[in-house]
């Protein structure tokens, strides 16, 4: 007994569309979509390790109740209903006392994502975030101030890009299979790479150019591309006099950042800068200068990310074929988006949210999103109001939010943690109650509507039926909602009852994806046109250099330059970053994954290794102001002597999850928790460090 | 001799090893035996640019297999049909002296089972006319599998289109 399934993977959030075959209830096979370019079979080595993860007899399986001290790993198993009355009868008595709005939900923005900003605005909680923010929050502010529209509402044309230049974005490690299959072909074609980065990383090894930039200086780089792209006049002049608000501004404040100047700051000389703003610009308009994936490095970490979308739009990138677009939704096409459970009438909530997005204390941020960095103050300060229970929902604030001791000492004053997770993360072990979710390969998942060129809807299937007690999360959640009072906003039984309740008024149904896993509202590419039809969300309805939407809110969009500073003698900036083998924090215990990359080490100059007594494999200890470690040095000249590296992700632990339990050093222990105050985004890459030979 | 040629376009590899996990997981083994691997070298600077070679090495399926000659149970076989190397577990008594013979190390050992395990090109999957797992799912297409003489010339088409000068 055989079939086919097609679906979307989940090892990252990248949610590729995957074809599962299976017999006898056992998934024998993954692969990419064949029915969707640019997957056609492919997979990165995570999607490939999926079928590990499904019958990894060390993830959580089933509900557990703790029974010793948080962390101790004192457990007992339960059933569903005993851990969900649980956690309903200790949430309805915090609530009673404390309101709703001292529960927080901190999530991986995901399919049911709606499900769980229901669950919260339905107890009358405004304290939903997702990690989006850690990750990228001031690249959603800088589009928005630029353009209107949130960074997730654009995307890059790679298969016709001529030149990309990426800052430390790692394309070909951390990958996405679609947009690297893309680039590749570019690349065959023709196109060229540069990439900046302090570390040399696989990107690099196939770049054109490489600049091993000093750490924290790329706005300065930008500065003086920005001043010869004025200077020699190398912009597009026909859309920018179009379409470029504020261009009087940027001449004026530019002047001063010179590629002399850039050159003492960067390290980079200056006509390497020069050469690079003339060899790019060659190639406008189907050039990409990349605007990051992550974006969390700096506290001025908005202004970098600004900087970027500003040079696409001098070279005319925007809304082109090899350069970003703006990604086309169903109504393009005159078609209907699927429903979230969000659009129905919920309470009014009548508080200011825990992070004060949204407030003049911090107004900027995307308040669909939050700040998730903000929650050990919260709850710590008692600011703005008093937080009492936390649910974290396959998302991990000790090994996300820098500074992980703080974060403890948050946790520790919480009447209640609850995780839903599918693995034995740290908050799961550190939780009072664990509710298990299923695999993405054993559950049905809410629609993703894919937005893009051509707009389409696209459904996860489950593959399989769970293989421990586990159960979806928009299941748990509705459970849990109908203890608490609830239920009414949770209008299914099944995971397909919802996906039904989604299509209804799209003129699809369920039945419509079994023959290829998505639906297409059209068949065509949609481009606006770049004369008339560009749709900027800006009050001017043009690229804002002068944003209004910043200086409305107290911030200037062109503040002057602050140098970095080098770190004092015997400190090194402290740069994290991932691998091709492994998802943020999640994947470190799959046994293939795992197997191939097992732990971090640290990556140190050998100059400087040499100056303090370390060799190459040795044992070193790195302390910050607020943690420390030891780990393995990993002596090279592939990285810039200001800066150390270490793998995002490692140093787990929750002992429950053995092939990861206590291998290698977790970056947030060691990361202090600043932040960009403007745009959200932590500046995970600006802790000093110093580094130390163990003495055995 | 087998008739089929696995061409990595060593360009394009970015080394990510989807290879191999898809390999494990369509094997169904553990993490340790690598029936095909990515070996690296580098990243090293050449000049002011950093440059690193991942070379993959599944098994060869030589004409003349040293491993099979070497095998005192006739488990290491030779697919009269199109050549493809394989191990038959039923026959192996996990000896290992294939894995001496081959000069490029392409039999593993399975633990496991106590049994050596190599890649036989997934002839289950080539018998239904579709790629091996390696080739299937490499997300820069840079491994090609086909009959030897109908490989396309990648390398000769790259170089004809950097000497041309025409575009």
């Amino acid at each position: 007994m055989s079939n086919e399934v097609y679906s979307l993977c989940f090892m990252c959030s990248i949610r590729c569309p995957i074809r599962v075959l299976v017999e006898n209830g056992e998934v024998k096979w993954i692969e990419g979509n064949p029915h969707v370019a640019g997957m056609e079979g492919n997979l990165c080595p995570r999607g490939a390790a999926g079928i590990a993860l499904l019958n990894d007899s060390q993830r959580v399986q089933s509900p557990m109740i703790r029974s010793g001290p948080r962390g101790s790993g004192e457990w007992r198993k339960a059933s569903w209903d005993e851990a969900l009355d649980y956690v309903a009868e200790k949430l309805k008595t915090i609530i009673e006392k404390h309101g709703g709005h001292s529960l927080v939900l901190g999530e991986r923005t995901q399919l049911s994502t709606h499900v769980s900003k229901t669950f919260l605005r339905a107890l009358g909680s405004p304290n939903h975030f997702t990690h989006d923010a850690l990750c990228k929050g001031s690249v959603n502010v800088a589009a928005r101030s630029l353009f209107g529209y949130t960074d997730a509402q654009i995307s890059i044309d790679y298969k016709n890009v001529k030149h990309l230049v990426l800052y430390g974005r790692n394309f070909f490690e951390a990958i996405e299979v679609k947009p690297v299959g893309a680039f590749t072909q570019a690349m065959e074609n023709g196109a060229q790479l540069t990439y900046i980065d302090p570390r040399v990383t696989i990107t690099a090894t196939k770049a054109h150019r490489y600049f091993m930039i000093r750490p924290g200086t790329d706005l300065a780089l930008n500065y003086a591309l920005i001043h010869v792209i004025l200077d020699e006049k190398l912009y597009d002049p026909e859309f920018v006099n179009r379409w470029v608000q504020g261009m009087p501004a940027l001449h004026d404040f530019i002047r001063p950042y010179s590629p002399e100047w850039a050159e003492q700051e960067t390290g980079i000389p200056a006509q390497e800068i020069v050469k690079l703003a003339r060899t790019v610009s060659k190639d406008k308009p189907a050039v990409v200068f990349h605007y990051g994936y992550r974006g969390a490095g700096h506290p001025n970490e908005v202004y970098f990310r600004r900087s970027l979308f500003i040079l696409n739009a001098l070279m005319g990138s925007i809304e082109t074929k090899g350069g970003l677009f703006f990604k086309k939704g169903p109504g393009e096409e005159g078609g209907k988006p699927a429903r979230k459970l969000t659009e129905q009438a919920l309470p009014k909530l009548e508080v200011p949210r825990f992070d004060k997005v949204g407030t003049p204390d911090f107004p900027l941020p995307d308040p669909n999103h939050g700040v998730g960095h903000r929650l050990p103050h919260a709850i710590l300060n008692e600011d703005p109001y008093p937080l009492k229970a936390l649910l974290a929902y396959r998302f991990d604030p000790l090994l996300s939010i820098a500074d992980s001791n703080l974060t403890k000492r948050a946790l520790d004053r919480l009447e209640l943690i609850v995780t839903i997770d599918i693995n034995y993360s740290d908050i799961a072990w550190y939780s009072d109650v664990i509710l298990p979710e299923s695999t993405y390969l054993e559950r049905t998942d809410c629609i993703q509507q894919a937005n893009g060129l051509k707009p389409q809807m696209l459904l996860r299937r489950q593959a399989v039926p769970p293989r421990y007690d586990t159960r979806p999360g928009a299941i748990i959640l509705k459970q849990l909602g109908e203890r608490l009072g609830i239920g009414q906003y949770f209008p299914y039984e099944t995971m397909e009852d919802l996906v039904r309740w989604q299509l209804e008024g799209t003129g699809f149904t369920l039945e419509d994806f079994d023959a290829k896993g998505f639906v297409a509202y059209g068949k065509r590419q949609i481009f606006w046109d770049r004369k008339d039809g560009l749709k900027f969300k800006t009050p001017s309805g043009k690229i804002e250099l002068v944003s209004s939407l910043m200086e409305s809110a107290g911030f200037p969009s062109f503040p002057p330059y602050t140098p970095q500073a080098a770190p004092p003698a015997g400190h090194f900036t402290l740069m994290t970053g991932r691998c091709a083998q492994h998802t943020h924090i999640s994947t470190q215990n799959n046994p293939y994954l795992n197997a191939l990359v097992p732990e971090n080490c640290l990556w140190i100059n050998d100059r400087e290794a040499a100056r303090l007594g370390i060799s190459d494999g040795a044992w070193v200890e790195v302390t910050s102001r607020c943690g420390s470690g030891r780990i393995k040095a990993k002596v090279t000249d592939l990285i810039h002597p200001q800066a150390v590296f270490m793998l995002h992700g490692f140093g787990h632990e929750a002992q429950a999850a053995g092939r990861s339990f206590s291998k290698g050093v977790a970056d947030s222990a060691l990361q202090e928790n600043i932040f960009d105050p403007v745009g959200g985004s932590p500046a995970y890459d600006h802790t000093l460090v110093t580094v130390k030979p163990v003495r055995n | 001799m087998s008739i089929y040629y696995l061409f990595q376009d060593a360009k394009k590899c970015i080394g990510c090893r989807a290879c191999e996990v898809q390999c494990s997981s369509n094997k169904a083994l553990s993490a340790v035996p690598k029936l095909c691997q990515i070996m690296t070298v580098g990243p090293k600077f050449v000049g002011s640019l950093p440059r690193a070679a991942y070379t993959f090495m599944p098994c060869f399926h030589c004409e003349n297999p040293w491993c099979v000659a070497a095998c005192p149970t006739g488990a290491m076989q030779k697919r009269d049909r199109d050549g493809i190397v394989f191990v038959d577990p039923e026959l192996c008594v996990g000896c290992k002296t294939c894995m001496s013979a081959c000069p490029w190390g392409a039999p593993q050992w399975n633990e496991e089972v106590g049994k050596v395990v190599k890649c036989d090109f997934c002839k289950d999957r080539v018998d239904q006319g579709l790629p091996p797992a390696c080739v299937t799912v490499c997300p820069t297409d840079c491994l090609h599998f086909g009959k030897a003489d109908q490989v396309r010339p990648v390398r000769r088409e790259r170089y004809a289109k950097a000497m041309a000068g025409i575009e």
